[in-house]
């Protein structure tokens, strides 16, 4: 900086700190490294994106699409229909959750 | 276009330079010519990046949105883009339309380590000083007929030994600090419990650094001697010269106590050259002299350092200090601090260690969510083993956080901090000296209004004008002998709670 001088401590840690941080993640070599999204955020997921109605309104509501990714990818100890105990075929008639997700329906226990 | 403004900020000069310290980050710029007449245009009011380009070609900017504006130009040539990019960068400026992140608010984890327990080895004392919190017209315990002992036992202290080297974590060092009443009238109990802290320190791999607070009127060569060779470090509470002294400090049949001590001070300070010794003196209302006082602490007394605290009363005790009695409290204040900066320059040592504590703070940039540090890394301990937020509430059941036997009350320590924190300080939201004060004493709190959670507002004007003080005197050490302010960057030095 050109203007201002980092004097105590602090400043010269929000200096440090406030580099931009958004970074295009197809630049090579990366200027710095940036914060990875992570989890449900990388993937396209149903109750993240559209809500029950294929709105905008209500996401990440409780209905059941919200937990098709906690299904899939992550493990969520409760009130996740379970893929490999009692609702292997939850998913079955979805074979794209961009274009099947509405197929995705109550699982019941 | 979107306009910018100032965000919170507290501009100041120091070596006939502009500094300017952010609030919250704490974080201190000096700023060139460019930067601060940004930073004081905008400061005025929001103005947009063409507005300030204008400015800066010379044209005296009026009126916007048909609204009044001062007349101001930016001094030729002004960078205003790269300007308002770095200003923008650290935050002392933002786009006033713009959502501001919130400030996380974080309650420190649960165990906190324990680092300083003070000791209340006795609930009696040899003095009977006008002004005291704990005998005086605003204490919080029954002292006579409460049903706290009147000394600690030898068995309560090492409980308390065993208490704090367990909650002490991962820290390799333990503070024990012994306290009163008069910390001395329980000499054989602080001298049982020194030998018993060593000894389970040392089986622990931990050392235990100790340290006492007394009137004096009981130092005697044989404890003095102690002291020396134990490294106990010594603070005499004294309020200066013969006439200052006797006029609250008194023994009970109402004769001052200046001329017990005097001699008694000069003989520790003689033999006790293993700790620095300072004085802690209470400011009380009247006619103050705080530089005499000074004076006379170290150059007639001997003192290496002397720190000074207002008195801690209701306001309407005859001792209390009113508005004016802050102003000028304030202005002594500052002719003592240029005085430390003076010596800082040439590498003297100066004891006023009200400023050498703040500037510290900030050095570090020191934010505190917490005024002190009373019920996190600070805990203090009755007579009886019941532990309270600090030595000021050591006894009282409303403050109670736990005993030495059973351990903290996290619960209670969890719901003090959650109801504690500067968020919940309304009062304090838009004061730009909250990153050090952070609402003040909790004590003081509750003894002016009867909670602890309450923003110590009789002395805000007081705080901002201090911390102001401090801030002048960091920035003229910083241009003047950076290398005075090292001595802030050791890291063994622990950390305040930020």
């Amino acid at each position: 900086m050109n203007h201002l001088k980092a004097v105590n401590r602090k400043a010269a840690r929000v200096e440090g700190a406030t580099e931009p941080d958004v970074v295009a993640l197809q630049r090579t070599p990366l200027p710095q490294m940036p914060h990875f999204p992570i989890g449900c955020s990388l993937v396209f997921s149903p109750g993240w994106e559209a809500d029950r109605t294929g709105g905008t309104a209500g996401l990440c509501q409780p209905v059941e699409r919200d937990l098709f990714d906690c299904h899939i990818g992550c493990y969520w100890p409760a009130q996740v229909p379970d893929q490999l105990n009692h609702a292997p075929d939850w998913t079955s008639k979805c074979a794209a959750a961009q274009k099947d997700w509405r197929k995705i329906d109550l699982v019941f226990p | 276009m979107t306009a910018w403004g100032a965000r919170e900020h507290h501009r100041f000069e120091a070596a006939g330079k502009p500094f300017v310290y952010l609030v919250p980050s704490a974080a201190i710029f000096e700023l060139d010519e460019a930067a601060d007449a940004v930073l004081r245009a905008l400061a005025e009011c929001p103005r947009t990046r063409d507005e300030l380009t204008e400015m800066a070609r010379g044209t005296e900017v009026t009126e916007r949105d048909g609204g009044h504006r001062e007349g101001r130009r930016l001094p030729a040539g002004t960078e205003v883009d790269s300007a308002l990019a770095e200003l923008a960068r650290v935050q002392a400026i933002g786009q006033v339309d713009a959502p501001r992140a919130p400030t996380p608010r974080v309650i420190p984890l649960a165990p906190f380590p324990l680092t300083t327990m003070v000791l209340n080895v006795t609930n009696q004392c040899n003095l009977s000083c006008e002004y005291c919190y704990e005998y005086g017209e605003d204490k919080i315990v029954d002292t006579e007929n409460g049903r706290q002992p009147k000394f600690m036992s030898e068995q309560t202290a090492r409980e308390s030994v065993d208490f704090m080297l367990r909650e002490s974590g991962d820290n390799k060092v333990a503070h024990v600090t012994f306290f009163g009443g008069e910390t001395l009238l329980n000499f054989p109990v602080l001298k049982k419990t020194i030998a018993y802290a060593r000894q389970r320190g040392a089986e622990l791999g931990k050392q235990v650094d100790f340290s006492l607070t007394t009137n004096g009127t009981l130092l005697k060569p044989e404890i003095i001697e102690f002291l020396a060779e134990n490294h106990v470090g010594v603070t005499i509470s004294i309020d200066g010269p013969k006439e200052v002294q006797d006029k609250f400090r008194v023994f009970h049949n109402g004769t001052g106590s200046y001329d017990v001590i005097a001699p008694k001070i000069k003989e520790l300070l003689k033999h006790h050259r293993s700790r620095p010794i300072g004085a802690r003196v209470t400011l009380t209302s009247g006619k103050m002299d705080v530089r005499r006082i000074y004076r006379h602490l170290t150059e007639e007394i001997g003192f290496w350092e002397v720190g000074f605290a207002p008195v801690t009363t209701a306001p309407n005790r005859a001792h209390a200090i009113s508005d004016a009695g802050y102003d000028e409290m304030l202005a002594q204040f500052r002719d003592l601090a240029y005085e430390f900066l003076e010596a800082a320059v040439e590498n003297r040592h100066h004891g006023f260690s009200n400023v050498k504590e703040t500037l510290e703070e900030l050095h570090k940039g020191v934010s505190k969510a917490f005024p002190c540090g009373a019920g996190l890394g600070l805990l203090g301990v009755a007579t009886d083993g019941d532990v309270a937020l600090c030595h000021r509430f050591a006894g009282s059941d409303s403050h109670k956080l736990g005993t030495v036997r059973d351990g903290i009350d996290r619960g209670a320590q969890r719901a003090f901090l959650e109801s504690h924190h500067i968020d919940h300080k309304t009062d304090c939201s838009r004061c730009w000296a909250r990153p050090l004060c952070s609402g003040g004493c909790y004590h003081e709190a509750y003894t002016r209004y009867g909670e602890t959670i309450h923003p110590n507002l009789h002395y805000c004007d007081w705080i901002r004008g201090w911390t102001d003080v401090c801030l002048k005197v960091y920035g003229e050490l910083a241009v003047r002998n950076p290398a005075f302010l090292s001595q802030f960057d050791d890291e063994s030095m622990k950390e305040p709670v930020s």
